[in-house]
């Protein structure tokens, strides 16, 4: 009786919120990033982390706050963007310039948050898609600063507190997996934050949570602006990665395709943005042959995955197991 | 005279042209248990929507404690100590009975607002929580997902979850609706535990409930108050009778 009565969260957890099943595989998912470059090619690896950091924000708004916003390039874009310029023209440190991405992405993130919580459902995803145009346009203008249909190219990596070269991929590979982990691990505690349960609250029952006294928006609102931050350093990070920034990374097909990551990998599901991204990625490196029939694999793979498996890889997986993944 | 904690003056709501709700007056004393009833389509739940703001009057003030309450936000009621519960059972259904109950302790803590601590924080409120639970009957249910109980536990867990908040005005929408006969007895136990030294409303169909408990019943018919007294001048009264309970009033369950 006084057994039963003890309060024991069901998945017991072990250390920082993670629960048994969730540490073996975060040991395993830091082996195969520390075994991959010596496997894999290095840039591929590098922007699969890049995009699964902006997938980890996305699902922040879609999994976990149930919001889909359908205008996310905009953020990673413009992360991208300053990133890059804050390296190249005024010769930041690579850290400086995706820490200035970040604050990039959240604070556009934060204005156009404000305006689109304000509706729920479709509305709010077309709110967040017209917004993203004009991000967009803004981009496709010529000012000297976006570079316009050019784009901006020979983004250097710099040096780390100016003195460690990440000029070799492998070099770069490290500060890269350091800025995944850092991100993939803040992530997990907003999710696990007292602030992490209003909104799951809130996402279960929004009445209710309003009728304890809670405001949804200003939830809402922060998670948004998260997610948008986490745009911002994928976007910055990648732009070091590939050395350009083109008007692809702010355009409605990257929103797009981040939406798919977060589908494919396991929608509210911590591991299933970075695999998501890791096949998402795969396809379009591998498949590249194919030309424009990527595109038509994706959308195959999109109603597959949408008939098939609605709770993606690792949600299936985890239900499967009966484990929170 | 006791003293009101809730006054509705001219209360009105319309939705394009059809008036739900039409000059309803109505106090409800400090400490009362007062019921709402009417048969289906008076305008019991929009009254209910009204007074905690999840609906906009048209016309009308309420004041609560004294302070006009007319224009606040619902989450804003809820935090002066007026809070409500819903018609379909309310809970966190991805939560434990425990973590529900805890979602409206940590309110205290203000807006938890803080995304970069870890939830463990939280568990200064287990002990509370449990004690809550073991009040409604759930002690042993702390631990099971709030989906998975029986109705009759969902409300009972919902209403913890509400009196987590330590409200002084608790409004209870239809908190029988829809339960066995062994359910409606445990929860009618559980009101008349609740009561001491809180303020009650609710709105409720089974007029078995709503003789035993209330202390002053208003009758809505069609938006407008039909009779406002104890249950015996309201039983007593012909509109009352002709429009609600027909000749046989002995506590018909109006579903």
């Amino acid at each position: 009786m006084s057994e039963s009565a003890l309060p024991k969260a069901p998945p017991r957890e072990l250390i920082w919120g993670f629960t048994g099943a969730q540490s073996v595989a975060f040991a395993l998912m830091l082996t195969t990033l520390v075994v991959a470059p010596f496997v894999a090619y290095p840039v591929f690896l590098m922007q699969v982390m890049c995009f699964a950091i902006f997938a980890m924000g996305a699902n922040l708004l879609m999994g976990y706050t149930g919001l889909l916003s359908l205008g996310q390039a905009a953020y990673y874009g413009m992360g991208a963007y300053v990133g890059g310029y804050a390296v190249q023209t005024l010769h930041l440190t690579p850290e400086a310039g995706i820490a200035l991405g970040t604050l990039t992405g959240a604070a556009i993130g934060a204005v156009f948050g404000w305006l689109a919580i304000r509706r729920q459902t479709i509305y709010f995803a077309m709110i967040t898609l017209a917004l993203a145009q004009f991000v967009n346009f803004f981009a496709v203008q010529d000012t000297g600063f976006t570079g316009g249909e050019n784009g901006m190219q020979n983004i250097p990596r710099g040096r780390v507190a100016g003195m460690f070269s990440l000029h070799s991929d492998l070099h770069l590979y490290v500060f890269a997996l350091v800025v995944f982990l850092i991100a993939f691990l803040f992530v997990h505690r907003v999710v696990h934050s007292p602030f992490g349960q209003v909104v799951k609250a809130i996402r279960e029952n929004e009445n209710r949570a309003i009728s304890l006294g809670y405001k949804p928006a200003q939830y809402k609102w922060i998670v948004f602006t998260i997610a948008a931050g986490l745009a911002g350093l994928a976007g910055a990070l990648n732009a070091l990665v590939t050395h350009i920034v083109t008007l692809t990374d702010v355009g409605n097909a990257t929103s797009g395709i981040v939406v798919l990551m977060v589908l494919v990998g396991g929608i509210g599901t911590i591991y299933g943005p970075l695999i998501g991204a890791a096949i998402i990625i795969a396809m379009q490196y591998y498949l590249a042959s194919f030309s424009d029939w990527v595109t038509v694999i994706q959308g195959v793979i999109f109603i597959a995955c949408v008939l098939l498996f609605r709770r993606g890889i690792i949600g299936e997986l985890a239900a499967k197991l009966k484990l929170a993944l | 005279m006791t003293s009101s904690i809730l006054e509705a003056r001219g209360l009105s709501k319309g939705f394009r042209g059809f008036m739900a709700v039409q000059g309803v007056d109505f106090d409800i004393e400090q400490d009362s248990i007062h019921a709402l009833i009417g048969p289906n389509g008076a305008g019991k739940t929009t009254c209910f929507n009204l007074l905690t703001k999840f609906l906009q009057p048209t016309a009308g003030t309420m004041r609560f404690e004294g302070q006009d309450i007319t224009a606040l936000a619902p989450a804003d009621i809820a935090r002066r100590g007026m809070v409500r519960s819903f018609q379909i059972s309310a809970v966190f259904g991805h939560m434990t009975a425990l973590e529900n109950v805890r979602i409206a302790l940590a309110r205290a803590r203000g807006g938890n607002f803080d995304f970069w601590r870890g939830e463990k924080i939280l568990n200064q409120y287990n002990d509370q929580a449990q004690a809550l639970l073991v009040d409604v009957g759930l002690d042993d249910h702390a631990d099971t997902q709030a989906a998975l109980l029986s109705y009759g536990r969902k409300r009972a867990l919902e209403i913890a979850t509400t009196l987590a908040l330590d409200p002084r005005l608790l409004l209870l929408d239809e908190p029988t609706a829809g339960m066995t006969e062994a359910d409606v007895e445990r929860i009618v136990a559980l009101i008349r535990k609740i009561r001491k030294g809180r303020t009650i409303l609710m709105v409720e169909h089974n007029l078995s409930v709503v003789s035993g408990l209330s202390d002053r019943i208003t009758v809505l018919a069609r938006g407008r108050v039909l009779a406002a007294g104890d249950y015996a001048t309201v039983s007593r009264d012909p509109a009352v009778i002709e429009a609600y309970l027909g000749s046989d009033h002995s506590g018909v369950d109006h579903v």
